[in-house]
């Protein structure tokens, strides 16, 4: 008996979470599959119809845009909070007196919650009270900075306050890795006369690359289910011009009745996640096999 | 003894408990949660209580009834939905086909209800033929209102054609005030379109594209006049109107920042809170062209089990279509009673107009359900030609394409 406790006592700790994540995750990854499948409206029904919610979702003009949306937001976010979070750290490990006070000033965005960020970037970027208003009142008259309310621009005021949350936390990873970075290969490279912005590029940064990718990971589903910022920010608007695809689901899940639109939008959003998980994973694994 | 003295005991707890669950009951989901609507709510309450119900009060804010919608949604598919639900429009008719609305036409029936409703109104009640909900108020959506003062200083009379509206807004923007005062929120967008379309296209076309979803008149030269002038009331708002709410727009008008709002008579209840009196203050009028377009509150009725539930269910309808209910809730909510025999001598020179107008409209066929508020139209449609409007009105678009873009969106919407 206790021997075979001894043998099986792991596996009946991890059954109960093993079945949750079965069922919560994967069971209803596998609903969702087959509601986005069907005609299902205002209550799933579960009569298979074929493909009809993908072509009106790839029909819509709408889905364009967050799609759209989605890749501008994703790729400057993440390039941008990455190099701006590396810069900080760089600039921060350069044994400066103040550092913890610094650290946490830029760390303590991440501490907001999103419809915070959001919300106070609406007001610093509304024209009739925040910045442009300021700036004017000082005596600029003609200075506009309305990117907010104007649709060609609005997306990129999502990237702002985005960029403005996360950096500090990427560059609290960057800091470690920094830190983690044999000394004594610093101290040779210093040794042999080689430059400072030598040492960086060619010795630390390469030896940090699991952390970018660690960063980049986090990034990356931060940016994919963005939806908090975008509705504290610009509610969607002006119009539908910062519609992200998880607003895009918000919509036809809650507001519609189109649940069969909303599944098929959640499987094209899993689709992305996977295309960007499986490679990271596949490397993971090979890497413990080698 | 002592036995038989409990017996007795019991017997008389089995008999005090048992009055106690008897009698009506009723289980009511709605969103009426902010101050004047939550003390309508009260009234009926009042009402039910005072008829020997009991009411479960089951309110559910956020998102403009989403939260509530998507608490419906679990109740139902765990097969205990509630007694009654504030339901409007099509959606009625979208969960009766699910199978799970109560038939109340005895109630409608012996209360004479089709009487007393307006026969377009009263279709929104019925689900193939039966009465499946019961009627609040009419919210009038297609209003313009106005700064009187800002009028009078200016020499404008109220329009009663867009080409004065557009006349009298650019006077106004010389003169440096906001001709319209506007939130960019694609439901206020949809609001100022339907109001536009209904004054261009006329009730018939209106009709006729918003309610049948007629291709040749959503892809017609009259909904490129439409767009065309959406185009030019959007010259018309500030530059800051992006995401403002419709409140604040109202409050512009109020202090005289800008001069037109076309909104529902919800923004009434923000003049009346300010202490402005209609007609002095402000103005009201129906936007250019015939027509009257209506918002109608509603409960639903669910299918329930239990002869005190369904007791509880006829007499909420009973009250709710009841003369003093629909003039108590009126009053607080800025709408007018639903049903046309109630006396309007309480009601303000907004809610007449209103009453009078809604029976001229029933009577010659232009009483017509508001699109933006999904009276006309079911979610997916509704919202797929929202799209268009507000993608239109925040761009540069052209007319012909926003048309062609209708066309489609409609199609894919189905």
């Amino acid at each position: 008996m206790t021997k075979w406790l001894e043998e099986n006592t792991p596996k009946l700790v991890l059954a109960p979470s093993f079945l949750a994540v079965l069922v919560f995750v994967y069971g209803f990854i596998a609903w969702t599959a087959w509601v986005s499948l069907t005609r299902s409206r205002l209550l799933p029904k579960y009569e298979i119809e074929g493909f009809i919610q993908y072509e009106r979702l790839f029909a819509s003009p709408r889905w364009d845009t967050a799609i759209n949306n989605l890749f501008v937001f994703g790729i400057l976010f993440i390039v941008i909070a990455m190099v701006l979070g590396l810069v900080l750290a760089i600039l921060l490990d350069q044994n400066i007196r103040t550092e913890g006070a610094l650290r946490t000033i830029y760390l303590y965005p991440m501490a907001l919650s999103m419809i915070v960020t959001g919300t106070a970037w609406k007001w610093i970027l509304n024209p009739g009270l925040g910045l442009e208003a300021m700036v004017r009142r000082w005596g600029f008259e003609e200075f506009t900075f309305d990117w907010l309310v104007n649709p060609d621009m609005a997306i990129y005021t999502v990237v702002l306050a985005a960029i403005w949350q996360s950096s500090g936390f990427v560059m609290a990873l960057f800091l470690a890795g920094l830190r983690s970075v044999d000394g004594e290969i610093i101290k040779a490279a210093q040794v042999d006369g080689i430059p400072t912005w030598r040492v960086y590029t060619a010795i630390i940064i390469p030896s940090m690359a699991p952390i970018f990718l660690s960063a980049f990971i986090v990034l990356a589903h931060l940016a994919i289910k963005s939806f908090d910022l975008v509705i504290a920010l610009t509610g969607g608007g002006p119009g539908y011009a910062t519609d992200l695809p998880a607003t895009y689901m918000y919509a036809m899940a809650f507001s519609r009745g189109d649940i069969g639109q909303a599944a098929s939008s959640a499987m094209i959003m899993m689709m992305v996640v996977f295309t960007i998980v499986v490679p990271y994973l596949y490397s993971e694994l090979r890497s413990k096999d080698d | 003894m002592k036995s038989y003295l409990m017996g007795a005991v019991s017997s008389v707890a089995i008999l005090v408990s048992g009055a106690a669950v008897a009698g009506p009951e009723a289980e009511v989901l709605h969103w009426w949660t902010s101050g004047g609507e939550a003390k309508s709510v009260a009234v009926l309450q009042e009402e039910f209580a005072a008829r020997g119900g009991t009411w479960t009060d089951m309110p559910v804010a956020g998102g403009g009834g989403d939260a509530a919608m998507t608490a419906l949604r679990a109740r139902v598919l765990s097969g205990n939905a509630p007694t009654a639900v504030q339901l409007k429009g099509p959606a009625i008719q979208e969960w009766y086909e699910e199978g799970v609305l109560a038939d109340i036409s005895d109630v409608a029936e012996a209360q004479g209800w089709a009487d007393v409703l307006p026969a377009s109104i009263a279709g929104h009640m019925k689900c193939e033929g039966t009465w499946c909900a019961a009627p609040v108020n009419v919210h009038r959506v297609d209003w313009i209102w106005a700064n009187a003062e800002v009028l009078k200083a200016n020499g404008i009379e109220m329009p009663t054609t867009w080409d004065e509206f557009n006349a009298a807004a650019e006077k106004l923007q010389a003169a440096g005030i906001i001709p319209l005062a506007h939130g960019g929120q694609a439901w206020q967008d949809a609001t100022v379109f339907e109001a536009v379309a209904l004054g261009i296209l006329g009730p018939d076309g209106f009709r006729k594209a918003f309610v049948d979803l007629d291709k040749a008149t959503l892809t017609s030269d009259k909904m490129v006049a439409v767009f065309d002038q959406m185009r030019t009331m959007r010259g018309f708002v500030d530059s800051n109107f992006s995401g403002r709410d419709w409140n604040l727009a109202t409050a512009m008008v109020m202090n005289g920042e800008a001069a037109f709002q076309i909104m529902g008579d919800w923004a009434k209840g923000e003049f009346l809170a300010a202490g402005k009196v209609p007609g002095e203050d402000f103005l009201c009028l129906s936007v250019p062209g015939d027509g009257f377009l209506y918002n109608v509150d509603s409960f639903a009725m669910f299918d329930v089990d239990g002869a005190d539930k369904i007791a509880g269910q006829e007499l909420l309808a009973e009250l709710i279509v009841g003369q003093n209910f629909q003039k108590v809730f009126n009053l607080n909510k800025g709408s007018i009673p639903a049903r046309t025999d109630v006396s309007l001598d309480d009601f303000d020179s907004c809610a007449n107009l209103s009453a009078d107008d809604m029976a001229a409209s029933s009577a010659n066929g232009s009483l017509l359900p508001s699109y933006a508020h999904g009276m006309a139209l079911r979610g997916a449609q509704s919202g797929a030609i929202t799209d268009v409007v507000t993608a239109h009105f925040n761009s540069d678009m052209s007319s012909a394409d926003a048309v062609k873009m209708l066309a489609d969106a409609v199609a894919n919407s189905m």
